[in-house]
């Protein structure tokens, strides 16, 4: 499986998924730089976190308009993955791929802090490692994060079963404590209706070595791999 | 020719900048503002003089980038003639 960690002017968590994907899982990975149309060696994009365009007109508005994003509809097509993580998440929502938008903080604050999420959707290829109802530790960074969709596209997404993430306590209950944007309904992450694209506002990438605090975000680069976990050892499944 | 686009949250939308804003102006003495809110005004310089023309770009160019219809409605004006006057 080969991965393309995307990268725009001002997107700075290109490096910490480079290193994870390519230190940590040791597998194939490379930059690609936004202009890029030909993207069909790649197996999974990302589109990480930071501060794309300086947050110019919105977060993520112009990414959302780079040569490369438009050519993503067409690798979906193909089957390709996409993974994006805050201002990818952003990006995917500027540019149609995913429902709703991210707007400024609820309590008007940039919260850089760990979060809890609740696991609601393991059937899509990021989450299938996961146990239904699985609370996963990652922190999040942001002053944009409150995920908003009219009542339409909420009821569109709840039918669909878009919902993949939700902030909630440690033990699981989504709570208004445990929101930390003023989000609609606790959202953290969405996918789009075949689940080949996601997007959540933590950084899993940041959860990926114990070093740093928590390796909670590694299950969903393992759902991707397909593989399994063995004492230690894995296995990919392509 | 110049065209100034104005664009703002939807009135669903709640906007806590705006919020904020307006507890600031209290605190400043102005109690009577009871609701504000946040947009943005975009000033533009066009090379292009047909008004039809412009119109029909501008359009184009409010729903493509320059506001998020998800979130925000827009509205425009041309500078000295035409004025779309509603918010879409």
């Amino acid at each position: 499986m080969k991965f393309g960690v995307v990268v725009f002017p001002g997107t700075w968590s290109d490096c910490d998924f480079h290193y994870v994907i390519g230190e940590v899982l040791h597998q194939p990975v490379e930059y690609v730089w936004h202009r890029e149309r030909d993207i069909s060696k790649f197996d999974c994009l990302i589109l990480p976190g930071g501060f794309s365009y300086g947050d110019y007109l919105r977060a993520g508005a112009i990414a959302g308009r780079s040569p490369l994003v438009e050519v993503l509809p067409d690798f979906i097509d193909k089957g390709g993955l996409v993974l994006g993580s805050c201002n990818g998440f952003q990006i995917l929502c500027e540019a149609g791929l995913l429902p709703g938008a991210l707007m400024r903080n609820e309590c008007l604050q940039y919260r850089c802090q760990w979060t809890h999420v609740l696991v609601e959707n393991v059937e899509t290829p990021f989450t299938r490692a996961c146990r239904p109802g699985q609370v996963l530790k990652m922190p999040i960074s942001h002053g944009e994060g409150r995920y908003y969709a009219d009542q339409a596209t909420l009821a569109q997404l709840k039918a669909q079963n878009q919902i993949v993430f939700r902030y909630c306590t440690e033990t699981g209950e989504i709570v208004r404590e445990a929101n930390p944007n003023g989000s609609i309904e606790n959202i953290a992450g969405v996918c789009n209706t075949d689940g080949a694209v996601l997007g959540l506002m933590p950084h899993p990438e940041r959860a990926s070595e114990s070093q740093v605090g928590g390796t909670d975000g590694l299950v969903l680069f393992y759902s991707v791999l397909g593989s399994l976990v063995q004492e230690g050892s894995f296995q990919a499944s392509r | 020719m110049k065209a100034r686009v104005f664009v703002r949250p939807k009135p669903s939308v709640l906007d806590p900048q705006g919020a904020q804003v307006r507890r600031a102006l209290e605190g400043l003495g102005y109690r009577e503002v009871t609701d504000l809110r946040v947009g943005k005004v975009l000033e533009l310089t066009l090379e292009e003089s047909d008004p039809a023309r412009i119109s029909t770009r501008l359009e184009e160019m409010c729903r493509k980038l320059l506001a998020n219809p998800v979130i925000e409605e827009y509205s425009w004006e041309i500078e000295g003639l035409v004025s779309r006057g509603e918010w879409h």
